[in-house]
C-alpha cells in the first residue's frame, strides 16, 4: 500500500516534469540504423517506411508531435554506442529505435533500458534478449532472429529435403539463424559454415558446397551479401546442382532486381508479403509507392509496422511516454495497431506470435516478385520466451 | 576430392590476381616514391565505379573496361598533383594522415554523387558460364579471365621494369633517388607516371571485380590491407615480390577458408569449429607475414638499397 502511494506520487512528480518538457519539445525519437554500405538499403527502407506512418498523420504519430533523430552506424558496434550515448544524454530520447544488425543491438539495447526509455527493434532481434535478458521495456516488432529461420527449416520439411548445408555469417544474428533453421529441420545438417560479416567473394565456401552435394542449401546472407553470393553461386552453374530454401532476407525484393531471372523459383520464407491481402497492407504498398517511387521491401514494411505500433501506444496514453512508464507499456503490450502483415501479438517477452508464408520467386511483368504459396505455420512465438522471466 | 583441392587453387589464384594488380601499384609507389597511399585502395574503387556507370550507360563490357581506365588515369594525375606531390619529402605519419584523409573525401563524395545503394554489375554474356578444365573441374569462365589478365599484366609490367630504359630508371630510383636525380632524369616527372601507372592497375582491378562483387563506397579498403601483407612479404619495392606475395596470400586466405573448418572439426564439436574456424582463417596470413618477418625481415625478395 505504501509502496502504491510511492509510486503514485512519483508518477504525479515525473507526470508534471514530463508535461513541461513535452511543451518545450516534441517527443523524441531516436532511430540509430544502416544507411551505408552494401546493406545500407535496409536501414534505409525502414528509416522511410517509418516516416511514412509519420507522414500519413501530418507529422504526428498517434496524435502526438514527434521528432525522429536519424542517424547512421555503418553497421559498427562503437559508432552505434557513441550515437547511443548523444541521442540518451544530450537530446533526451524517449523511444530507441532504427537497428538493423544484430552487432549493434547488443550494444544499444541495454544502454537504452539502463537509462530507462523505450527500446523498439524494427529488425535485429538477438536470441539474448527474448530468452534471459528479457526486458519489460524492450519491444521487438518483426521477429526474434531465430524465427525468422525456423519457419525456413519448417518450410523446407515441406520439400522432404533428406540433408542441408547451412551457412550465414559469423556474428549473432548468424549464429541465431543457423540455431533457428536446425531447430525444426527434421534432416541431416551436412555442414555448418561461417563466413565473414560483410564478406564479398564466395568462391572458396561455394566450391566446398559442390563438392558435399548436399540435398539443399540454407543461407542467411541479408543486403549486400545475399547479392554477391546469388551472383557468384549463378555464375558457378549451382542453381541447378543444389537447390535452396531460405529466409526473406536473403530473397527481399532488392535482391531479386539485382540478381534477376537466375533466382525464379526459389522457395523462401516470410512473415510479410506485397500481395498479403488485408487493408493496412494494401494503403501501406499504395502510399509507399507513391510517396517513394519504389517497391517496398520488407524492411519497409518492418519500418512502417513499428512506427504504427508506437502510435497506437502513444495515442492510448496522450502522448506520455517516460512521463507514464507504466500505461506506455500496457498500451504497447496491447498492439493494438493493424499489422501490415495480418494477425499479430506479443508474446511474454515482448516478441512477436505471428504467421510464417511460404514464398517462391517468380517473374511477374518483367520484374522479379515474391508470391505466397501457403502458410507454413500459424501463430508461431519464439523459442526463448519460456527462459524469460516477465 | 582432387577437384575442390583444384578449384580451391584456382579461387587462391584469382583472389591473388586482385591482389597483384593493386599491390603493384602500391609497391612501387612506396618503394620508388617512399611514400604510403593508404588512399589506394579508394583507385580500386573509382576503377570500379567508373566501370559499372560506364557500362550502365553503353550497355557495353569491352567499352566500359577500356574507358575505366582513363577516368582512373585522370583522378590519379589531379591526386598526385594536388596532394602526393606534397608528401614526398614528409615523414610517413603525415603521409598516413593526408592519405587517409583522401579516403574520406573520396568516400564520401562518392556517396554524395553516387548514393549509398551499391552498384551491380552482369559478367558479360561471352565470358558467363563455366568451362572444364583439365576433364575434372568446372570454373567459371569470368574467374578464369581474370587469372588471365593478372598474368597479362604481370607480363607487361616485367617487359617494362627489366628490358625497358623507363624500368631502368625505376629500379635505379627505388636504390637510389638522389644519384638518378644528379644524372639528370626528370624524377618530378617520373614520380606522376609511377603513380599514374600504379592507380591504372588498381582501377582494372576494381573494373574487373564489379560483375564478381557489389561496386560499393569503402570497397577498397579492405582489399588495401590485404595488399599491404602481400608487399610486405614480397619485399616492398619488387614487383616480383608482389606477385608471389599476392598469390601466397591468395591461395592461403582461400585454403584457411575451406579446410581450416575441416582440420578444427576433427577435434571439436561442429559448431565451436566453424565459430572458431572463422577466426582462425581470416588471421592465417598475419601469422603467416609473423613467420615471413621473422625469418626474412626485409620480405622474400628484397630490393637493394643505397644510404
Amino acid at each position: 500500500m505504501k509502496q502504491k502511494k510511492f509510486s503514485l506520487i512519483a508518477g504525479v512528480v515525473l507526470s508534471v516534469i514530463g508535461g513541461a518538457a513535452a511543451l518545450a519539445d516534441d517527443l523524441k525519437i531516436g532511430m540509430i540504423t544502416t544507411l551505408s554500405g552494401s546493406a545500407g538499403y535496409l536501414g534505409q527502407d525502414v528509416r522511410d517506411g517509418f516516416l511514412l506512418a509519420i507522414q500519413e498523420e501530418g507529422g504526428t504519430l498517434g496524435g502526438t508531435d514527434v521528432d525522429v533523430l536519424i542517424e547512421d552506424d555503418g553497421r559498427k558496434p562503437e559508432n552505434g554506442r557513441a550515437i547511443a550515448e548523444r541521442f540518451l544524454e544530450r537530446d533526451g530520447v524517449e523511444i530507441m529505435t532504427g537497428i538493423i544488425f544484430s552487432n549493434i543491438s547488443p550494444v544499444v539495447a541495454p544502454l537504452t533500458l539502463r537509462a530507462g526509455r523505450f527500446y523498439v527493434t524494427p529488425n535485429s532481434a538477438p536470441s539474448q534478449f527474448a530468452g534471459k535478458k528479457c526486458h519489460e521495456n524492450y519491444f521487438a516488432v518483426a521477429w526474434q532472429n531465430d524465427s525468422l529461420h525456423e519457419s525456413a527449416g519448417l518450410y523446407a520439411n515441406s520439400m522432404d529435403y533428406e540433408n542441408a548445408y547451412i551457412l550465414a555469417p559469423n556474428y549473432q544474428a548468424g549464429k541465431d539463424a543457423l540455431a533457428g533453421f536446425k531447430r525444426y529441420f527434421k534432416g541431416e545438417i551436412v555442414a555448418e559454415v561461417y563466413t565473414q560479416l560483410g564478406q564479398t567473394d564466395y568462391a572458396a565456401e561455394i566450391a566446398k558446397i559442390r563438392a558435399a552435394k548436399p540435398a539443399m542449401l540454407f543461407h542467411f546472407l541479408p543486403g549486400g551479401m545475399g547479392i554477391n553470393f546469388a551472383k557468384q553461386y549463378d555464375q558457378a552453374g549451382m542453381n541447378d546442382e543444389v537447390p535452396l530454401v531460405v529466409a526473406a532476407p536473403s530473397a527481399d525484393i532488392n535482391i531479386l532486381r539485382a540478381v534477376g531471372a537466375s533466382m525464379v523459383g526459389i522457395p523462401n520464407s516470410s512473415h510479410w508479403n506485397h500481395d498479403l491481402e488485408n487493408a493496412a497492407n494494401t494503403a501501406f504498398i499504395a502510399g509507399f509507392e507513391a510517396e517513394y517511387g519504389r517497391s517496398p521491401t520488407v524492411y519497409a514494411s518492418q519500418g512502417y509496422d513499428t512506427a504504427k505500433l508506437i502510435a497506437s501506444a502513444l495515442a492510448a496514453t496522450g502522448g506520455k511516454v517516460t512521463a507514464d512508464m507504466d500505461g506506455f507499456r500496457a498500451a504497447m503490450k496491447a498492439a493494438d495497431f493493424d499489422s501490415v502483415r495480418g494477425p499479430f501479438k506479443f508474446n511474454k517477452n515482448n516478441h512477436p506470435i505471428q504467421n510464417w508464408y511460404g514464398r517462391v520467386v517468380v517473374e511477374r511483368d518483367g520484374q522479379f516478385v515474391n508470391q505466397i504459396t501457403g502458410t507454413i505455420v500459424e501463430n508461431h512465438g519464439d523459442a526463448y520466451a519460456d527462459e524469460c522471466s516477465m | 576430392m582432387t577437384q575442390l583441392y583444384l578449384e580451391q587453387l584456382l579461387n587462391g589464384i584469382q583472389l591473388g590476381m586482385f591482389l597483384f594488380l593493386v599491390s603493384a601499384g602500391l609497391t612501387l609507389v612506396f618503394g620508388f616514391m617512399n611514400v604510403i597511399n593508404l588512399a589506394h585502395g579508394s583507385l580500386f574503387m573509382i576503377g570500379a565505379y567508373a566501370m559499372a556507370l560506364i557500362s550502365g550507360m553503353t550497355g557495353s563490357f569491352l567499352l566500359a573496361l577500356i574507358l575505366s581506365l582513363p577516368v582512373v588515369a585522370l583522378s590519379a594525375w589531379v591526386i598526385e598533383v594536388v596532394i602526393i606531390s606534397r608528401l614526398y619529402t614528409r615523414d610517413h605519419l603525415d603521409q598516413v594522415l593526408a592519405t587517409f584523409a583522401l579516403i574520406l573525401f573520396i568516400n564520401e563524395g562518392t556517396t554524395i554523387l553516387f548514393g549509398r545503394t551499391p552498384l551491380f554489375l552482369d559478367v558479360p554474356p561471352l565470358l558467363s558460364g563455366s568451362v572444364s578444365l583439365f576433364g575434372v573441374v568446372s570454373y567459371p569462365l569470368y574467374r578464369i579471365t581474370i587469372i588471365g589478365a593478372g598474368l597479362a599484366v604481370a607480363l607487361i609490367l616485367w617487359i617494362i621494369i627489366a628490358k625497358t630504359r623507363l624500368g631502368m630508371q625505376i629500379r635505379a630510383g627505388t636504390t637510389n633517388r638522389e644519384t638518378v636525380e644528379q644524372l639528370g632524369v626528370n624524377i618530378t616527372r617520373l614520380n606522376t607516371m609511377i603513380f599514374v601507372a600504379g592507380a591504372m592497375f588498381a582501377g582494372f582491378a576494381g573494373a574487373l571485380a564489379g560483375p564478381l562483387t557489389s561496386v560499393e563506397v569503402g570497397m577498397g579498403e579492405n582489399l588495401l590491407i590485404l595488399c599491404f601483407v602481400c608487399i610486405v612479404i614480397g619485399g616492398i619495392g619488387s614487383i616480383r615480390g608482389a606477385l608471389l606475395g599476392a598469390i601466397t596470400i591468395g591461395v592461403v586466405d582461400t585454403m584457411g577458408r575451406a579446410f581450416v573448418p575441416d582440420i578444427l572439426v576433427k577435434f571439436l564439436n561442429p559448431a565451436a569449429a566453424s565459430g572458431i574456424s572463422a577466426g582462425l582463417s581470416s588471421m592465417l596470413i598475419y601469422l603467416l607475414m609473423i613467420v615471413v618477418l621473422v625469418v626474412r625481415p626485409t620480405g622474400l625478395f628484397p630490393v637493394a638499397r643505397g644510404s
